[in-house]
């Protein structure tokens, strides 16, 4: 027996993505696109709110030194808002955060990459990721009654020694909770930031140079003088900025260990100083009105400000790591 | 029957320092103490710093000295870098020691069983630690904690899906921007929340505002996480699926998501431990609450780095207790999360 079929219609061959994945991709899309939606609305919010003090201050925000709102016996408010004071602040600790932190994070990465031995290795790589997760709060809390008085009297030491040069001057011996504290705290809580990326780039160093180096008799620190450093150079210098901004934007740990004044403040072992984001919190609790518009323009300054520091350094990352690949 | 014994030859490892190369250092590193002993003893210079000041300039000198005097002076700076290598390693270690012991030492103290089943609402943070509790801190935590993964973890793991999957023509630039992103102080998340909500629509401070703030914290943390598991899932398996003819979707849902769940999961956790400390967000949107508060959409809430926060803010005695104690529990947290993560992303590795 034999029955007949009519032959099934050729299927139609198209390069048309099914509806399923258009709305698959589509969604998807979207949901991408997020991220770039709550940077820009972030920024676009504190502008805005922070309008009006932009307007009424001017570039003087940037420079003004004083933050004041003064309510006269007629009712007539004076507004004297600045952030100068504070942005001087945030570069002083930030740059002595860099200055401790940096050393140590290449040096703690130079010896993961090429002197540690598998288990120490291991757990080395372990504490540092710890040090990324410990939360901000307990940093304050540790610097504040551990640290403190032990960085205060390497302070009394440099103070003692090191008088002629200005910076580490001081109008009056008073250590306790100067920026150079914070700074210190800096120094630890951005040693896992620098410490991973350097590590990243060291990794990626060449292997055929690494042992071309060793083929010529170089020693280990030859080798790492003569191929390490002029490959990661510069994506160090792109872990050190990933570093400095995290210390421009930590506000809780500075908060705990700082004492906050506005005035300018280069001495760094001095008990005085601030940054931007410790000020606004100190100032959060009690402002109202045209100061909250305030703060949030400092927000905004603060926001701008690491933006570009964490966009310049991860461009110099992403370069130095492609350049080993 | 005779047996018949066979030798096999052992691995030599010439490259590894015998115990008479290593004596050397071992003795120089003992007598660089004993010096250090004795000077910190015969002159001014006293303290953990002389200490260790003396120690590691003796020590590496002493050790370059002798490297030196056998090989030459380019094996004496070799040697000289390794042992400076070796104390930044070290000098980064410390601090991490320090903090979990002073944490352990002194949050341990004020540990008792009612902390977990009594809130603030009758007791004053400079009470005894014995009065009053963090149950109303835990709650608003683990309130916190729950929001931020359902809103974070879905963005963070489609946006990760845009860069490896479809890899649009803005993929590039997404993914310059999400690192950016994870750039962001948390202060200003707290304030673009307080900017954006709290002012001027109807979600005031609470549990939810604060979620919010802290998400846009958590969802850099997990796409770049899951992102990198996405990439590790073999391409093979792509082709595979649409080899046998399945769309993209049912690719990415049926084959890539699965085989990619631990490290997804991963990426969960490393969001939250993110997260579950971040204090400064939470000072603009939560409000801070003493009391029990279950509802999350309405009335302050509690939470316990804000706990933490407040203790170390009063000052005295017994709330400086109270934030050790509760900064211990925080820790407990943190370091359950990081422990799971390490698990879970082991067995990735292993696949």
């Amino acid at each position: 027996m034999e029955t007949k079929t009519a032959a099934p219609a050729p299927r139609e061959i198209s390069t048309k993505p099914r509806t399923s994945d258009r709305i698959f991709r589509g969604v998807v899309t979207g949901f991408g696109m997020a991220s770039l939606v709550i940077l820009t609305l972030i920024g676009l919010f504190l502008a805005l709110r922070g309008f009006q003090t932009f307007k009424s201050e001017g570039f003087h925000f940037l420079t003004g030194v004083k933050w004041e709102s003064v309510t006269s016996e007629s009712g007539k408010i004076t507004n004297n808002f600045g952030v100068g004071a504070m942005l001087i602040g945030t570069v002083l600790i930030a740059t002595v955060a860099l200055v401790i932190g940096v050393p140590l994070s290449v040096l703690s990465a130079l010896y993961l990459t090429f002197y540690a031995p598998e288990r120490i290795k291991k757990l080395l790589v372990t504490v540092v990721d710890l040090m990324a997760a410990f939360p901000s709060i307990l940093y304050g809390l540790w610097g504040f009654f551990v640290l403190m008085p032990m960085v205060e009297y390497w302070a009394k030491l440099m103070f003692k020694y090191l008088r002629w040069i200005p910076i580490f001057d001081a109008p009056q011996p008073f250590f306790e909770r100067s920026p150079f504290v914070a700074g210190v705290v800096l120094a630890i809580m951005i040693i896992p930031i620098v410490t991973s990326v350097s590590r990243e780039i060291f990794a990626q160093t060449p292997l055929d140079r690494i042992q071309a180096a060793y083929a010529l008799g170089a020693t280990r620190w030859g080798m790492i003088k003569a191929v390490v450093f002029p490959f990661g150079s510069s994506g160090v210098v792109g872990g050190a900025m990933l570093g400095l901004g995290r210390a421009f934007g930590e506000t809780v740990a500075v908060y705990s260990v700082l004492n906050i004044v506005f005035k300018v403040n280069i001495h760094i072992l001095y008990g005085t100083g601030g940054n931007i984001a410790s000020m606004i919190i100190l100032k959060w609790g009690e402002a109202v009105g045209d100061e909250t518009k305030a703060l949030l323009a400092a927000g905004f300054i603060l926001f701008v400000l690491t933006l570009l520091v964490n966009m310049f350094a991860n461009f110099i990352v992403r370069r130095t790591l492609k350049s080993g690949k | 029957m005779a047996t018949t014994t066979i030798s096999s030859v052992q691995p030599q490892k010439p490259w590894k320092a015998t115990p008479a190369e290593i004596m050397p250092t071992i003795l120089l590193l003992i007598g660089s103490m004993v010096a250090t002993f004795a000077i910190v003893a015969l002159t001014p210079m006293k303290g953990k710093l002389a200490y260790f000041f003396l120690f590691f300039v003796i020590g590496t000198a002493s050790i370059s000295i002798r490297t030196g005097l056998s090989r030459g002076r380019t094996a004496a700076v070799d040697s000289m870098a390794s042992a400076i290598a070796f104390t930044g390693a070290a000098v980064v270690f410390m601090p991490v020691a320090s903090i979990l012991f002073t944490t352990i030492q002194k949050g341990v103290a004020g540990l008792h069983l009612s902390l977990f089943t009594q809130t603030m609402f009758t007791a004053s943070y400079s009470d005894p630690i014995s009065k009053g509790g963090l149950l109303h801190a835990l709650v608003g935590t683990i309130y916190l904690i729950v929001i931020s993964i359902i809103i974070s973890v879905p963005m963070g793991i489609l946006t990760a899906l845009y860069l490896t999957e479809i890899k649009g023509p803005g993929a590039a630039f997404i993914q310059f921007i999400v690192q950016a992103m994870s750039g962001i102080p948390s202060v200003v998340a707290g304030l673009f929340i307080f900017a954006a909500l709290i002012v001027s629509t109807p979600i005031k401070a609470s549990g939810i505002a604060g979620a919010f703030a802290l998400s846009i914290l958590m969802i850099p943390t997990v796409t770049r996480t899951a992102q990198e598991v996405l990439l590790l899932v073999p391409n093979d398996l792509r082709e595979a699926g649409q080899a046998l003819g399945a769309t993209q979707w049912r690719t990415v849902a049926t084959i890539v998501v699965p085989a990619a769940r631990n490290g997804l999961i991963t990426a969960t956790i490393l969001g939250v431990a993110r997260i579950a400390g971040e204090t400064a967000p939470l000072l603009f949107t939560v409000g801070g609450s003493d009391n029990l508060n279950w509802n999350p959409f309405k009335d302050y809430q509690g939470a316990l780095p804000f706990y933490v926060w407040k203790g170390l803010l009063l000052g005295t005695p017994e709330s400086i207790q109270r934030a050790w104690t509760g900064i211990l529990v925080l820790l407990t947290l943190v370091l359950i999360l990081f422990v799971l993560a390490r698990v879970f992303g082991g067995k990735r590795m292993k696949k």
